[in-house]
């Protein structure tokens, strides 16, 4: 796989206070792969998640999607990747298609029934006019999902999406990491579970 | 010249470096600070209008100078370790904070005992003391914003960018603070200005003034390697340098 | 098709304003607190219309101040609560587009509220009607400003879990001198002399507040995100 079209991870290193929590992290990540990042609680999966998503620089090492550094054009690589933190991102006082229709509309130019079909495909379309306060924690989930699944974006990278979701709803969410490494796209996703998705997924594990 | 700049941002040579200064500049602080007292408090003629009282302009002067020079200091620190990621940056700015806050303070504590023979009364809203005021709360702010995070990392970025906002604030402050000042001119309140400044007042608190920068940066120098040696706790040579 | 600056600022707006109709007392809140405020002044020092009117600029813009500063702590917060700040930090719209439009949106629930509920307050302190428009002006383009200002500290504050204490601490310093030009204009009106050198004070002020604040703000969030 040419690293040049993926996502390339090179030493890097993170301090928090005086933990050094990653230490000197290396991987690659292609086209049509899928990473699973597993560890003991407080390894660093969320630390090193938000390492690749820019919103914390690395004390040392650097983080390069494409051919270039992360940091040198952000805009251009927020564009590229989807980002699901542990919280769902959701406003509690909007619907779940008020919720889509801006997060994915800063992204992307989105039609109201790409937003419905995305809904649909994560199982919760009957959910699309309700607010997402009366949303259970696995409805929540789903509504995340399809956010992700809506702004089409090539890099995924997911923190825990399996939290909250019945039999049903990982298997929909495994489908779908399923499809979106058919297609091309790269997923690194932090489980504690091995992931069972129909496509090879390696796996890293942090100390 | 940018060899400099980088030796700079290593500890174990700020460490040295503010070791090897610090006595330099406690000793030229002291002998300027010796010369301006006896020569303002001794031998400078007494004012025509203020008489003995405009003495304390060779203390309160310097204190309300060094503390715009010590929120200078500090929010450029800050800056440098804002933009370059540079942490001996942030290192000085916090070691800057308390010493500005107290150069602030000494000003208030000096004008307002000057304000009692001119004015008659401690306080009287003064614009220059009340700039020197809103100046201890920004200092205060600073501070306080430091030390609530528990990442000190992140402390440190919040109160640079807090330090270089309020820098460009307080100009604009001073003068809104003058002008607002120039609308309540009831009371006739004289304000406190340097009286006409012959030769022989004029030296003394120049060397008030050198004297008090070099004391600045003496203590600047302690406090610098105590913020060193707390934040790189961790490394080795720390623990070389303290013998442990 | 990437969205430009033009359709993130009205996705921002719309759902702030969105937000702030389904959280009515979220808004109405802060107008009562400038109310309640305002009436402790004449109850603490006297009910003489004279002196009420010469207190009057004063007590208007203390008061607005003080509300606008409660509001100001929920401009990032509950986005930090829920997740969706950090949504907003990688939407790939840099933060600049986003900090103003809402700190914009803010300013329109509770700034511009405050507006509508200031003839209640300045009939309450004596302030004479010829006073009325420049008050207006001058409440607008201050209460502005501070929505900016507060950006700032809202941004650096809103990982702190006490952080509402804090942010007044920062701001009000920053807020002096508009606290300053903007009572001198209404002062000024009352008094029935021109109010246009405050005025025009006053704006500069905020042109230079709307111009760079955002860029501070989005500087805070990036420091506190991390």
């Amino acid at each position: 796989m040419s690293s040049a079209a993926g996502l390339s991870v090179e030493s890097v290193h993170v301090w928090r206070g005086d933990r050094h929590v990653l230490k000197g992290v290396s991987f690659e990540l292609g086209v049509g792969e899928l990473l699973q990042v597993s560890g003991p609680n407080g390894s660093g999966k969320t630390t090193l998640l938000r390492v690749l998503t820019g919103l914390l620089r690395p004390e040392r090492g650097r983080v390069v999607w494409q051919g270039r550094e992360i940091g040198a054009a952000p805009l251009d690589y927020q564009h590229a990747l989807a980002y699901a933190s542990h919280e769902p991102a959701l406003k509690s006082d909007l619907t779940a298609l008020e919720n889509l229709r801006f997060l994915v509309g800063l992204k992307r130019r989105v039609s109201l029934d790409e937003l419905h079909g995305a809904l649909q495909r994560t199982g919760v379309g009957h959910c699309a006019d309700l607010p997402a306060r009366v949303l259970s924690a696995g409805q929540r989930r789903r509504v995340a999902m399809a956010r992700v699944l809506a702004v089409q974006a090539p890099l995924w990278l997911l923190d825990e999406p399996y939290t909250n979701l019945d039999t049903a709803g990982s298997e929909v969410l495994s489908g779908l990491l399923g499809a979106h490494a058919a297609a091309g796209g790269s997923a690194l996703v932090v489980a504690h579970h091995d992931l069972d998705v129909g496509h090879p997924v390696r796996r890293l594990g942090l100390m | 010249m940018w060899t400099w700049f980088y030796r700079l941002s290593s500890p174990p040579y700020v460490y040295r470096t503010a070791a090897a200064c610090m006595p330099w500049l406690l000793g030229g602080a002291a002998l300027a600070i010796a010369y301006g007292v006896v020569d303002g408090l001794a031998f400078a003629p007494p004012d025509y209008q203020q008489g003995d009282a405009f003495r304390i302009i060779y203390v309160h002067a310097p204190s309300a100078w060094l503390s715009l020079f010590a929120y200078m200091t500090m929010a450029v620190a800050g800056g440098i370790g804002l933009i370059w990621r540079i942490k001996m940056g942030h290192a000085v700015a916090a070691a800057s904070a308390p010493i500005g806050a107290s150069f602030t303070l000494a000003a208030l504590v000096t004008g307002s005992l000057w304000g009692r023979p001119m004015w008659g009364t401690y306080w009287a809203w003064d614009p220059r003391l009340t700039s020197e005021l809103i100046l201890l709360f920004l200092y205060v702010g600073v501070m306080a914003l430091r030390s609530a995070f528990d990442d000190p990392n992140r402390g440190d970025r919040a109160a640079a960018l807090l330090a270089v906002v309020g820098m460009v604030n307080v100009p604009i402050i001073h003068f809104s603070v003058v002008w607002w000042n120039s609308l309540h001119q009831g009371a006739t309140v004289a304000k406190l200005g340097k009286p006409e400044m012959p030769g022989s007042m004029l030296w003394p608190l120049l060397a008030m003034l050198f004297g008090f920068m070099l004391f600045y940066g003496a203590v600047l120098c302690i406090r610098l390697r105590g913020e060193v040696l707390n934040r790189e706790r961790q490394s080795a040579w720390v623990r070389e340098a303290i013998g442990s | 098709m990437r969205p430009g600056a033009g359709t993130t600022l009205l996705l921002v707006l719309r759902r702030e304003l969105l937000l702030g109709f389904r959280r009515p007392d979220q808004v109405v809140q802060p107008l009562v607190f400038f109310l309640i405020v305002t009436t402790l002044f004449p109850l603490g020092l006297s009910v003489q219309l004279s002196l009420l009117r010469e207190m009057a600029p004063g007590v208007l813009w203390v008061a607005a101040l003080l509300s606008s500063l409660l509001s100001l702590e929920g401009l990032f917060k509950s986005d930090a609560d829920d997740g969706t700040l950090e949504q907003l930090v990688l939407s790939g719209q840099g933060l600049y587009v986003i900090v103003v439009a809402k700190t914009l949106a803010h300013w329109l629930v509770s700034g511009a509220a405050l507006l509508l509920v200031s003839p209640l307050v300045a009939t309450a302190l004596a302030i004479p009607w010829a006073a009325f428009p420049v008050m207006f002006l001058s409440l607008g383009l201050g209460t502005l400003t501070l929505s900016w200002l507060g950006a700032i500290g809202a941004g650096l504050t809103v990982s702190l879990k006490r952080g509402n204490v804090l942010l007044s601490l920062i701001v009000l310093p920053l807020a002096m001198p508009l606290l300053i030009f903007g009572a001198g204009a209404t002062d000024r009106a009352i008094a029935g002399t021109n109010a246009l050198g405050a005025l025009y004070l006053l704006g500069a002020l905020c042109v230079l507040t709307c111009t760079l604040a955002p860029f501070a703000a989005a500087a805070a969030l990036k420091v506190t995100m991390e």
